[in-house]
């Protein structure tokens, strides 16, 4: 940690009645994917402690510019937002020069995968995956378009809300972390499975990111603000167990 | 009412779906947008000690191998060093040595392969070290949350028998769940979802 003088400790034991249990049988999948066994509570060691690092040589300059990172011959169809926010621990300090990568159908529901075969089309300038590192307080943005519902072989008739997947990393591995973000005001939130896996109301409103006017772009691009919350961390000051724990 | 605790809550962690390639792994979903990939090597080109192959698949609650799982590998180097900041060798790590990588299953089988180095041991709790081991963070479609587990290697006994985390695993043929298998080709780590196999995950 840079932002700190005492040496860390250990990450907050994760909450797990605010995450969602490995099995949650209206999202069929999960059924036959879930260990039926207890986890092993492992206290942290180093291994868990550290994790990887990654710098701006790792990126490209337009990686976090969607509307752009793929265009071939224009820009792509949709509504322009900016999504944008911060990465903080449960301390509320930001996570500073951490890595934030999204994906993301398209304006109309269909992903850029050789495995989806929705029928709605591909848009040729739009690739849908972005990355960036947050600056120093934590910050991080993208640009892109909205991403449109998705029908997914769940019940016959489900579809996904409009979403943006998100992936985080943090300063230790077990502070990993992939979430979606959803989109304020959508009706599809509250009949989505994958949305109800999370068993708490507040932790699921936390997943909704609001609009956010001021941030938007007159004449440009509306925005939306999504604020990630990783694990955070003891200090020592008052854990007298050896170094290396 | 007492005071508040003010502390921020974790965000929820939500399943990483079955085009998790899109973002994490690119060219798998079968087109290339970034100049640099990232995760492709874990150890590097100069990263010392034994250069190991490791293979397996991911299999779920009825044996049928996941072919859309990713998996990602953390891990320290030969010496047993992590290259971060709070490991306090961290500075003798080679260079170009990043200890983390992405692996995918093949779509059509489900069998994944990775190569890098085999790792030290590395200071556990107290007194004790902990046995070689590769840290795996899992995460796929029907997977709500990232599992946790860590491959340990077969030819290792003795730093297994003393490892304190495999001690913490009451049933002992469990802890073999987490032993990878030598072979000619290097070491197989194949990971049982659910079921008689099923591999110990843990709540780190």
């Amino acid at each position: 940690m840079t932002d700190t003088a005492l040496p860390p400790g250990p990450f907050y034991q994760r909450d797990r009645r605010l995450q969602p249990p490995a099995l949650t049988p209206a999202y069929k999948t999960s059924v036959a994917r879930s260990p039926r066994l207890p986890m092993i509570s492992l206290e942290n060691t180093i291994s868990e402690i550290t994790g990887p690092r990654f710098g701006h040589a790792d990126l490209g300059p337009l990686d976090n510019d969607l509307l752009r990172n793929y265009a071939q011959d224009g820009d792509p169809i949709g509504e322009r937002i900016i999504v944008h926010g911060r990465v903080l621990d449960e301390n509320a300090r930001p996570v500073p020069h951490t890595l934030v990568e999204i994906w993301q159908a398209n304006a109309g529901g269909r992903y850029r995968h050789k495995k989806d075969s929705y029928l709605a089309p591909i848009d040729p300038n739009f690739g849908g995956c972005g990355r960036c590192l947050t600056d120093a307080d934590g910050y991080y943005f993208f640009r892109t378009v909205k991403p449109g519902a998705y029908p997914w072989r769940n019940w016959v008739n489900n579809w996904r809300p409009a979403h943006i997947h998100v992936s985080v990393f943090g300063s230790g591995f077990a502070q990993r972390l992939i979430t979606q973000m959803y989109f304020e005001g959508d009706p599809l939130i509250a009949r989505c499975p994958i949305v109800q896996t999370v068993p708490d109301a507040d932790a699921i409103d936390r997943l909704i990111a609001p609009l956010d006017m001021n941030a938007a772009i007159p004449l440009d691009s509306l925005a939306y603000k999504f604020d990630i919350v990783l694990r955070g961390r003891r200090s020592t000051m008052f854990d007298n167990r050896p170094e290396g724990n | 009412m007492p005071q508040p605790l003010d502390y921020l809550r974790e965000t929820a962690s939500q399943t990483a779906g079955p085009y998790v390639h899109i973002g994490l792994a690119p060219g798998a979903a079968g087109f290339e947008i970034f100049h640099n990939r990232i995760g492709g090597d874990i150890a590097g080109p100069e990263a010392q000690g034994e250069r190991i192959r490791v293979a397996g698949c991911v299999f779920d609650g009825t044996g049928a191998p996941l072919k859309d799982v990713l998996i990602e590998v953390w891990q320290a180097n030969a010496a047993g060093i992590y290259p971060h900041p709070e490991d306090p060798r961290a500075n003798e790590v080679e260079k170009g040595f990043r200890g983390w990588g992405r692996v995918i299953s093949d779509f059509e089988t489900g069998e994944f392969t990775f190569e890098t180095v085999k790792p030290g041991a590395i200071p556990g709790p107290k007194e004790t070290m902990q046995a070689p081991h590769l840290n795996l963070w899992i995460v796929a479609r029907g997977i709500n949350i990232g599992l946790q587990t860590r491959a340990y290697f077969e030819d290792e006994t003795e730093a297994n028998a003393a490892d304190p985390v495999l001690s913490l695993i009451e049933q002992a043929q469990r802890r073999d769940t987490l032993l990878a298998r030598k072979t000619a080709g290097g070491y197989r780590f194949d990971i049982h979802l659910q079921g008689d196999k099923e591999t110990v995950f843990f709540d780190v």
